[in-house]
């Protein structure tokens, strides 16, 4: 093929740009390594950017008797103890230390009266936790990490999508992407790939997440031989916007119900009373969502299938102080004032728990060189993320994987990349382009949303799932065959062919996985196995690629030493335990 | 409740504002027409007295024995304010310049510099010309006290609560500035105390903000205002009306 | 409410192009954006579009509707009933495909801004009140619909004079941090351009964030300009007082 490739080498190479991938590249530009980052949008419009509520850090600035202990222990309970220890323990000692590095960088937090980094209450957090700008923190978190590593010599590619994983005997060798201007390809040969693209909540039609989120690092990774875990864990946030119907999914942040809206049913009944008496509407995600969708399928529900969230009691000057950001969105997009009247909330799907497997340390996959962090990866959140989780996830372990990355690099020499197989992936890419007639990517997407929500939604069932596993298999096979009208210049539709087999890949590693785990834990609720089991239940579902498909096991949860282990033995967080103990 | 059948009926949300040209074509008559006034009072005439009340034109009387027209003497300094105002500067900008007539709007001319030379960047001067306002001003004041002191007796007529009324309009004007908003407070770089609380520049800035909020306001209505003012004396001196004494 | 409503959407690339119509059908709350993609699923599936979150977070979605520079994600459909809908790139910056303009010129004057240089280490002391007003400037979202709407950029093409709103603020943020010690008014008053700005506020009109450009960010940093370029006596004050 006479095609105008661009060849490029570097020591690491970061394929994603929100705040994971840039924390990465951050950190081995910083170490002198020749470090290149891939987006697939302009810089700073990641999926991070919608984060709002907070990023979680035991700062203590204004609950001292917060400390790593207390964060690790809600961590380790919200995941429903399948989160491996090791990360949830690194995450809860490094996060402070991350957040107060942003405020070096040119992060401005709102602050406490005393002067320091203010923190917020949300689900589930024993303490006021949460470092926070108004509601639009992962704003905050993406630019400052922009402005950052503009400063560092590191090569930006904005606005092209890489579609394969190359390796030079067991070892990642680097990648081949294209520009989504004009069609270009480029490849990129490196020591080490970090992974950091996020999660694939696109799967699902009605979800928070941007059009982004379709999972393909963790695709081309799994591709590449990495195994994933816990891909049965998604995550639904319990409120979603119901109406307009194209604003249905839009994410209303937790910050409503931690300022202290509340939830009725059409009837009128505060219903969270049942679910949760002592937490109620702040009980964490997965029970809320559950709580709903139970009253709405018992005929409770309101006009387009929710509940309705009430915050007006707390007056029109707090909502617009608060939740500035809510109300504009609210008031813009449904002709609703949330400071007169109560709205429409039903769950969304938010974010992805499973996705690669990594060493706690480093962020390696099962793969030499290939390092992955942030919602790509599994470990940290198990079976239920906590609010503000995610952003200290990005920070604590985007650093541990550019590190890790780094490490990798200095003791590797180039890779080579097989020309044979560039040659073939790019007749893989352009063929969909090439086709007169095939399937219209569109529309498989549409049926793939389909299939999520009607087999793997939040109520989950044996035969259910079998049944969605075969639809999805054969989804897979019609996947091969779509067809890409128009040029290679800027082309959605061409665009979508590789968001769309990706989907699909993972989508299949969720109903696998869902199958495996016969009990309900966390975000995995099966009405077949409505209990959580103790100690079979005990495991990771480690998945992985071979000829012959998709292989599934089960690997036990690595054991907690004693000294970590005794922090739940009390019965109540640690920092509450420390402080009964003083007094 | 928006999600009611009722919303859901085929409304317009919004209605559609002003055609562009109605707001530039506005500023040019305006300050046009003030402009042709002013013009009048230098060339033709002299004074702007009518007992114990002065036109803020003519105000001060006293000249130190600089010789020019009279209403020259004090007339450029409000004028250069005016000119050089940020507020001011938008209109003319879009009024007489069309640099642009309205947002998006597209330009005819191809040549602009912005406020990067002569004579648009003595707009930097501002400050400046705030100063010499403030003098103005304290002169406007006296002559405001003077308006209610009727030959050696304190009283209230229609001239003096008009006179009252365009001073203090002058002075929202002045102090609402957006130079004197930084002189005051905005150019600090930090708010607070080492002790946390407020320092007094900021409780002054943020006092100035929110008059400066309203500055174009202040800007249009005491200009109308001094116009007013300068008839108004002007009709007693003619008497072709008579004050209206209350008090 | 119509059955149906009409889009005349820009087609075409850096070679030129034109406005074709497209018919969908109407839903309740729709927005552009909802639009445009049943024109993506439906007619037209290379439709060249940039979007992400869809919930004007982002700032991706930028364009002009009507001849007025919105987010697509923001703009209802039935703020145009009894209307044809003419949807355009943005103006000031070169069409790709479609919609989609290469605003990169942006992000290398991003790049060229000095960054923010803490006097001292992490974590600071600061309160609310100071950073009130540089977190007004941090909503942006990188939009750049100012420098679109902005006339020395979209009239007169003065990229090379002129950095435009966008980069105004993003100098603001750090000039206005009160731990900042860099001196960026050299730059402000040269390459950066701030006279250029003739404070017609265009750029305060358009901007979905409400950010007051002009009077918050702009007009403060020609003060600080003059402060030190028009302004010896202060500049004499200023000294004595160190």
């Amino acid at each position: 093929m006479s095609e105008d490739i661009a060849y490029h080498e570097y020591d690491v190479l970061v394929i994603g740009a929100g705040g994971a991938g840039l924390r990465a590249a951050i950190e081995a530009a910083e170490g002198g390594l020749k470090t290149a980052v891939l987006g697939k949008s302009l810089l700073g419009k990641a999926h991070t950017v919608m984060a709002e509520g907070g990023v979680a850090a035991a700062l203590g600035n204004v609950d001292p008797q917060d400390g790593w202990e207390t964060h690790f222990y809600d961590t380790m309970r919200s995941g429903h103890f399948v989160s491996d220890y090791r990360m949830a323990e690194i995450h809860a000692k490094e996060s402070p230390d991350r957040v107060l590095e942003l405020e070096y960088w040119g992060a401005v937090f709102d602050r406490t009266p005393e002067g320091k980094i203010m923190q917020r209450p949300f689900g589930a957090h024993t303490f006021r936790r949460l470092a926070h700008v108004g509601d639009r923190t992962g704003k905050e978190l993406i630019r400052t990490l922009e402005q950052k590593l503009m400063t560092l010599d590191v090569d930006v590619f904005q606005e092209i999508t890489a579609t394969k994983l190359f390796k030079d005997q067991d070892r990642v060798a680097g990648c081949i992407a294209y520009y989504r201007d004009d069609g270009r390809f480029a490849v990129f040969t490196a020591k080490a790939v970090v992974i950091a693209t996020g999660g694939w909540g696109k799967a699902y039609k009605v979800t928070s997440n941007s059009w982004e989120s379709t999972g393909d690092g963790a695709a081309l990774a799994f591709r590449a031989g990495a195994e994933l875990a816990d891909m049965e864990m998604v995550q639904f946030h319990p409120t979603g916007m119901t109406w307009p119907p194209g604003a249905r999914g839009i994410l209303v942040t937790e910050g409503v119900r931690g300022e202290g809206g509340l939830l009725f049913n059409s009837e009128g009944e505060r219903f969270m009373e049942k679910y949760d008496p002592a937490r109620k509407e702040l009980s964490s995600r997965d029970v809320v969502a559950r709580g709903i969708y139970k009253e709405v399928k018992a005929g409770r529900g309101t006009p387009h299938g929710g509940a309705w969230l009430d915050i007006t009691h707390k007056g029109a000057a707090f909502i617009k102080r608060k939740l500035p950001g809510m109300y504009e969105q609210l008031l813009s997009l449904a002709d609703v004032d949330i400071t007169k009247s109560h709205f429409e909330v039903a769950p969304t799907i938010h974010y992805t728990m499973g996705g690669l497997r990594v060493e706690a340390q480093t962020g390696a996959t099962s793969v030499p060189g290939l390092f992955a962090a942030g919602e790509c990866a599994a470990g940290l959140h198990g079976a239920n993320r906590l609010g503000g989780n995610s952003l200290s996830d990005i920070l604590v372990f985007g650093r541990r994987a550019g590190a890790g990355a780094m490490e990798y690099a200095k003791n590797a020499k180039m890779p080579k990349i097989d020309g044979a197989e560039v040659q073939a992936e790019m007749q893989r890419v352009l063929a969909p382009l090439a086709r007169t007639e095939g399937e219209n990517p569109y529309r498989l997407h549409e049926e793939l949303q389909e299939i999520m929500a009607n087999h793997v939604g939040i109520e989950r069932n044996g035969p259910s799932l079998e049944a969605g596993l075969q639809k999805m298999q054969e989804l897979r096979e019609r996947t091969e065959h779509m067809q890409a009208k128009g040029s290679r210049q800027f082309n959605p539709g061409w665009h979508g062919v590789f968001d769309v087999q990706n989907m699909t890949l993972l989508s299949e590693a969720i109903l696998r996985g869902a199958i495996a785990r016969k009990e309900s834990r966390g975000a995995q609720w099966r009405t077949d196995f409505p209990d959580e089991m103790e100690d079979q239940g005990r495991v990771n579902y480690v998945q992985r690629l071979t000829d012959h498909g998709i292989e599934v096991r089960p690997e036990p949860v690595p054991q907690m030493p004693e000294e970590l282990a005794a922090l739940f033995k009390r019965g109540v967080a640690p920092g509450l335990a420390n402080s009964a103990r003083k007094e | 409740m928006a999600q009611t059948a009722e919303s859901l009926q085929p409304t317009k949300r919004k209605s559609h504002s002003l055609p562009y040209w109605v707001e530039p074509t506005f500023t040019v008559v305006a300050l046009g027409l003030f402009g042709l006034y002013t013009l009048w009072l230098v060339f033709f005439q002299s004074s702007g007295q009518f007992h114990n009340y002065l036109s803020p034109f003519f105000s001060p009387t006293e000249s130190w024995g600089i010789k020019v027209l009279p209403a020259i003497w004090v007339l450029w300094s409000p004028l250069l304010f005016r000119a050089t105002c940020y507020y001011y500067r938008k209109e003319i900008y879009r009024g007489f310049f069309h640099d642009p007539v309205s947002c998006a709007v597209p330009e005819s001319r191809k040549y602009y510099f912005g406020e990067t030379r002569f004579p648009f960047n003595w707009a930097n001067l501002h400050r400046w010309f705030w100063y010499v306002a403030v003098i103005v001003l304290v002169f406007l004041w006296i002559d405001a006290v003077q308006a209610f002191i009727f030959n050696g007796h304190f009283g209230i007529g229609l001239g003096s609560i008009i006179m009252l009324i365009n001073v203090s309009l002058l002075t929202a004007y002045t102090f609402s500035c957006h130079a004197f908003r930084h002189l005051i407070g905005g150019g600090s770089q930090k708010f607070s105390c080492s002790d946390g609380r407020p320092t007094t520049r900021y409780k002054w800035w943020n006092r100035v903000s929110t008059w400066n909020e309203n500055h174009g306001t202040y800007a249009w209505v005491s200009m109308f205002f001094v116009w007013f003012t300068d008839v108004y004396i002007r009709l007693l001196m003619n008497g072709v009306i008579h004050d209206v004494r209350f008090f | 409410m119509p059955d149906e409503i009409t889009l005349s959407v820009y087609r075409g690339d850096k070679s030129g192009g034109q406005e074709v119509e497209f018919k969908v059908p109407m839903q309740t709350g729709m927005v552009v954006l909802d639009a445009l993609h049943f024109i993506q699923a439906h007619d037209a599936p290379d439709l060249a579009v940039r979007w992400n979150c869809k919930a004007a977070h982002c700032g991706s979605c930028s364009a002009e509707i009507n001849g007025s520079p919105k987010l697509l994600c923001k703009t209802r459909v039935d703020d145009y009933v009894g209307e044809v809908i003419h949807v355009r790139p943005m103006h000031s910056f070169p069409v790709i495909k479609d919609l989609v303009t290469d605003v990169s010129w942006n992000y290398e004057k991003l790049r060229q801004v000095p960054a923010f240089q803490p006097a001292i280490k992490a974590p600071f002391t600061l309160q609310q009140r100071d950073v009130d007003r540089i977190q007004e400037f941090r909503n942006c979202i990188e939009c750049f619909l100012c420098q679109n709407i902005c006339h020395v950029l979209r009239d007169h093409d003065a990229k090379d004079r002129y950095w435009g709103p966008r980069l105004m603020i993003r100098i603001a943020e750090l000039e206005m941090h009160p731990l900042d010690t860099g001196d960026r008014l050299e730059l402000l008053k040269g390459a950066a351009g701030v006279g250029m700005c003739n404070i017609t506020k265009c750029c305060t009109v358009v901007c979905p964030q409400g950010i007051d450009i002009t009077d918050n960010g702009i007009i403060p940093l020609k003060e600080r300009v003059a402060d030190v370029y028009w302004d010896p006596l202060g500049g004499l004050v200023r000294k004595l007082h160190k």
